[in-house]
């Protein structure tokens, strides 16, 4: 890390260092695509873990978090922008792909223009929206953005902002699609998108030569209420986030926050979240497995998969008392004691698992017409994974040896025994199985725990008003879906100043156009069952 | 073995000499007879088709299906169909009217006059054309058209994807279904229906055939699940990929035309089957067991025929919810490269055993 | 006369008084034998055979699956049908937040429904927005934009809850009127007219 930072410093002697959790440089916007490209090409941070829009009060700007893809290690870079009434940012989207669409949604929040994103469109609000909700001079008047039941109209083309020799900024159009392009619109409302996601493609016949995708069709705008909630208030949106990693988000939120108060979470609590979090890793890939299965046409697989998850549910709800919004992780450790019979319920649970997914292969995964509409379909190179950010089973599939639990350990899984699950087809059949290999894995975590849960506390004291120190801090968690990050910023007060949630699913949305192109439409619903993304998780 | 053409004789008696109707009433009568009779079976028998569909995938699903209306469900499909008659028609604006109302009544004519021909039992069938295999054939083609019609009217780009997915489809699937049903009117010599039956008086096709007649039934019943659309060949109504497919903008009674028609052209394919392979409605008949040919003789050809298409219907269902949808490049190319070739050699090996006399 | 479904009996009913008044508005229009018992009959079918529209925004949508699957399995009432496209169902259940942005396609998806149709409000965010309801892009209720039949609280709705609400709604059509008088139609008029659609763009 000092070796970094001395030879950032050399090169670009304007960039401030700090030291938090992570090496923080703060760059100045002219020499960021610059400094990018170095800790890209030179240390090996080719991986943008996220891309966070902010506004200070005074000034807009960006916070990145990139890691190295090998080592594993994090930077944090700060970039401000000029002014607040027409702020400019230079784009990475040519060194980092899945830059991309976090500029469009950074545009979309805060009004900051990236020079050279190809694409500065709305990505979440309607064309037609006044006004940045993000910037804290936001005004909510509802006369300003009533509901609209009108259809906003569809743009074939956009806007790129370029930089001209003399250091002018001018507009330049980009066509989208040609206007003999013969386009599908494909969703919001489409059995095959797994919740509300549209994705305009063009076909040439049946096969796909372009997608264009619109999100915000449930964007709740989750971060912006957290702002004005205390800390404890904000935890419950993180069940409503991806449903189905209801759990694991809301232990990456408490981890997050306890990080900052400094709380140390008593060991029965540690295993319980772990446990907990291995069952919902089991619901999230159950579930998953089986509306894919049901996309392709078995039906009758969705329906063996949801017997088992039944199972899991009710581990859940008699505990916490939920079947999907649970609460249960609080500030501090867990909020109820686990049930009388969990114990025994979980190690029926781990009798059956093997004999069910057992089944699940003889079933599906053996299947003919499955192997010949899996195998070759969509292969995510692990370059690839890297530049789109795709972590979770997805991304190992690819290859890219990424799992946050052995990468960024955090709760008790330094002392578990598991393989991380990798392969190297990264097809459609590569993250198929890879699930089904993954909920091998999560039970082996859980029989490891279930029989040494230890006595004691399930909460550590915390305040009764929870107040976090001025700073940041990101941390993230391995969920279903892959790498889910909680960002907050404080200015010390009872709420926090910005909240982020970086989801998984939004990178995995915006990879679908690239493992599409060239296949048929029917290879659409493989590669996006496949991939498992989760709609209200990418528009939060 | 019972000949049932005793009521139709009856009927034609009553007409013309206890009524004493001419000869042109009595032609007439028996016609719009025989329509009502046809049309009420086939209304019968696709609500049946319904029910069972639904309750048999429950079971495969570890569901119990239907049963609150009536006892197990039994009247749900007529729930299903009263609702359906009185639900709106949405008249749409950009569509070609006219063909978008005549293209259900084409699917739904082209199956129901494939229908008229089937033989159900032992003197009891509508016409028994001396080429009735042939006109079966041929029919059941107009509902493509229908499909293809319905597609491109409905001015949507889900139901053209769906639609000319159907026809290049249900094009290619055709000839292998042609092939093997050749394939079996090389071994019976005969086209017309009842004679197809007759000829396998004292043993069915599916056995006396020899490998042939195997590999022809095997081909049947796959190009026959393509052909009615069905999965794991449900490419046009593929609901993950295109809502609803050639149908997406059909509503109420134009889209229970559809509806009706899909799983009657499963019992027609069923029952073609039946026709072809298992003896229509002849009794199971094993030569040199008097005793029990005799037995089997006691059973209503009527059933022999309902129960051979509802077993090999069954075998039909059970498909679509065990397997995953193909591709359509792979199901083209699952046609025209084995299929359709398989089929060829198989009418070659047919033709073969017939010369030699190697059939039982 | 007393609305109920198979095995379920009326005491058992919550919002009982509703019903009744819809039953007192039936017998005050009077019937005339042969369309009262052909009402009957339709009635009937329409009850019967609520085929609901797959749509779903979020979580409540998962609650949704789990109602079709082995456990609670809506097929046990003929409601398994879903269709996915709008013209051939018959009730939306508007599973989840609706935000500003997808306000308009589901209005189009309500609008395309055919008559008969039905809306049930299902989960805390389609009555009122729910834990959402202070954020800048998330509607107060799908009642500001549809006529509502049946809500249907909680977060997500357990199945058992869903199903309560289907079986309400099937008892709310058997006492519809087919021929004028007592229907939803009038009220749905009503609020059609005042939640027009500003323009129409296609």
């Amino acid at each position: 890390m000092a070796n970094i930072q001395e030879t950032i410093a050399k090169q670009f002697p304007e960039v401030e260092f700090a030291q938090g959790e992570t090496l923080e440089l703060n760059v100045p916007d002219a020499k960021w695509h610059d400094v990018a490209a170095a800790l890209k090409n030179d240390f090996g941070f080719d991986n943008l873990r996220a891309l966070i829009g902010m506004d200070w009060g005074e000034e807009l700007g960006i916070v990145c978090y990139l890691v190295n893809s090998k080592t594993y290690e994090m930077i944090r870079v700060k970039v401000v922008a000029d002014g607040r009434e027409n702020p400019f940012l230079h784009s990475v989207t040519d060194l980092f792909t899945v830059a991309g669409i976090y500029e469009r949604e950074v545009f979309d929040f805060f009004g900051i223009k990236f020079i050279g994103n190809p694409d500065m469109r709305h990505l979440f609000l309607r064309n037609d929206w006044v006004g940045y909700p993000f910037r804290k001079d936001y005004d909510t008047n509802p006369t300003l953005n009533p509901v609209r039941l009108d259809h906003e109209e569809t743009e074939d083309t956009t806007v790129e902002y370029v930089e001209g020799a003399d250091g002018k900024i001018h507009k330049e159009e980009r066509v989208i699609f040609a206007p003999e392009d013969f386009v599908v619109n494909i969703g919001p409302q489409h059995p095959a998108t797994h919740g509300v996601l549209r994705l305009r493609t063009a076909v040439d016949g049946e096969e796909i030569k372009k997608i264009d995708l619109y999100l915000g069709y449930i964007h709740r705008g989750i971060e912006k209420l957290c702002e004005g909630l205390t800390y404890p208030q904000t935890i419950h949106f993180t069940d409503r986030l991806d449903y189905l990693g209801a759990l694991m988000n809301s232990h990456c939120l408490c981890m997050c926050i306890e990080k900052a108060l400094q709380v140390e979470v008593p060991r029965r609590a540690q295993v319980i979240r772990c446990i907990m979090d291995e069952l919902m890793r089991l619901n999230s890939h159950l579930l998953a497995m089986g509306t894919f299965c049901m996309d392709l046409g078995a039906t009758t697989m969705l329906f063996y998969a949801l017997r088992e998850r039944e199972t899991i549910l009710d581990i859940f709800e008699k505990t916490t008392g939920a079947r999907m919004t649970f609460n249960y992780n609080v500030i501090g450790g867990v909020r109820q004691e686990l049930a009388d019979d969990f114990v025994s319920d979980v190690k029926k649970l781990l009798e059956i698992m093997p004999k069910a997914i057992k089944e699940y292969n003889q079933v599906f995964t053996g299947n003919v017409i499955a192997k010949n509409r899996m195998e070759g379909v969509g292969v995510l190179t692990p370059e690839a994974a890297v530049a789109y950010n795709v972590t979770g089973p997805a991304g190992r599939s690819a290859g890219w040896n990424y799992d946050v639990r052995r990468a960024q350990p955090y709760g008790i899984y330094p002392e578990l025994e598991f393989d991380v699950v990798t392969c190297t087809e990264g097809d459609s059949m590569a993250r198929f199985k890879a699930r089904i290999t993954e909920m091998e894995q999560s039970c082996r975590i859980i029989a490891q725990l279930i029989d040494n849960i230890p006595e004691g506390e399930i909460c550590a004291k915390v305040p009764k008003v929870i107040k976090l120190p001025e700073g940041h801090w990101f941390q993230e968690v391995e969920t279903g879906k892959g790498a889910f990050g909680c960002y907050i910023e404080s200015t010390g007060t009872t709420s926090p100043w910005r909240m982020k949630f970086n989801s998984p699913c939004f990178c995995l949305a915006g990879v679908v156009d690239h493992l599409c192109r060239g296949q048929k439409i029917a290879d659409l619903i493989t590669i996006g069952g496949t991939l498992d993304y989760i709609v209200p998780d990418i528009d939060r | 073995m019972q000949d049932l053409s005793f009521i139709t004789h009856w009927i034609d008696n009553l007409f013309r000499v206890v009524l004493g109707c001419p000869d042109w009433l009595t032609v007439t009568l028996e016609c719009v007879l025989l329509g009502v009779a046809l049309l009420l079976v086939y209304a019968v028998l696709a609500l049946f088709y319904i029910w069972f569909e639904r309750k048999v995938c429950a079971a495969f699903q570890c569901r119990l299906g239907p049963n609150r209306v009536g006892p197990f469900g039994v009247l749900q499909p007529f729930a299903d169909m009263f609702k359906m008659l009185i639900k709106e028609l949405i008249s749409l604006n950009h569509v070609d009217k006219f063909l978008f109302a005549l293209a259900p009544f084409l699917v739904i004519v082209a199956s129901m006059m494939a229908f008229a021909v089937l033989p159900w039992g032992n003197g009891l069938q509508a016409v028994d054309f001396n080429i009735g295999i042939f006109f079966l054939l041929a029919v059941s083609s107009i509902g493509v058209l229908g499909i293809l019609l319905a597609g491109w009217s409905s001015n949507n780009k889900f139901t053209l994807i769906g639609a000319l997915r159907s026809g290049a489809q249900m094009v290619s699937y055709e000839i292998s279904i042609s092939l093997s049903v050749i394939t079996m009117v090389v071994l019976s010599g005969t086209m017309s229906v009842q004679g197809i039956v007759h000829a396998q008086d004292h043993c069915w096709f599916i056995f006396s055939g020899h490998i042939p007649a195997i590999i022809a039934f095997l081909v049947y019943v796959i190009a026959g699940t393509a052909e009615t659309n069905r999965g794991p060949f449900d490419l046009p109504e593929a609901e993950s990929e295109l809502t609803a497919g050639y149908h997406t903008e059909y509503s109420g009674m134009h889209f229970g035309f559809f509806y009706l028609a899909e799983y009657l052209n499963l019992f027609i394919v069923g029952g073609v089957a039946a026709l072809l392979f298992f003896g229509g409605w002849m009794p199971l008949h094993i030569p040199g067991w008097d005793g029990f040919n005799h037995v089997m003789n006691y059973i209503p050809s009527v059933i022999w025929f309902l129960g051979k298409a509802v077993v090999i219907t069954f075998v039909m269902i059970w498909f679509k919810w065990t397997f995953p949808r193909l591709r359509i490049d792979q199901l083209l190319s699952f046609e025209w490269k084995y299929l359709m070739p398989i089929s060829l050699v198989n009418l070659v090996l047919m033709t073969l055993v017939v010369v030699f006399g190697l059939y039982i | 006369m007393e609305v109920t479904t198979k095995s379920m009996p009326y005491e058992d009913w919550k919002d009982n008084e509703y019903i009744e008044s819809l039953v007192n508005e039936l017998k005050a229009s009077g019937t005339n034998v042969i369309v009262g018992s052909l009402d009957k009959l339709i009635n009937w079918g329409r009850s019967n055979s609520l085929w609901p529209l797959t749509f779903a925004t979020s979580c409540c949508g998962i609650e949704f699956i789990a109602l079709g699957a082995a456990r609670y399995d809506m097929a046990r009432f003929g409601w398994e049908v879903a269709r996915s496209s709008p013209r051939q169902a018959d009730f939306m259940m508007v599973a989840g937040t609706i935000v500003h942005r997808m306000a308009p396609v589901v209005r189009r998806l309500y609008d395309q429904l055919a008559e008969p149709k039905y809306v049930i409000a299902c989960g805390g965010c389609a009555i009122s927005g729910g834990p959402f309801k202070n954020s800048y892009h998330v509607l107060k209720g799908v009642g500001e934009i549809l006529p509502v039949d049946v809500y249907c609280p909680g977060c997500p709705p357990r199945p058992e809850a869903m199903i309560y609400a289907i079986m309400q709604l099937s008892r709310k059509v058997k006492v519809e009127k087919f021929f004028g008088g007592v229907n939803r139609k009038e009220n749905q008029k009503e609020f059609l007219k005042n939640h027009p659609i500003s323009e129409t763009t296609n």
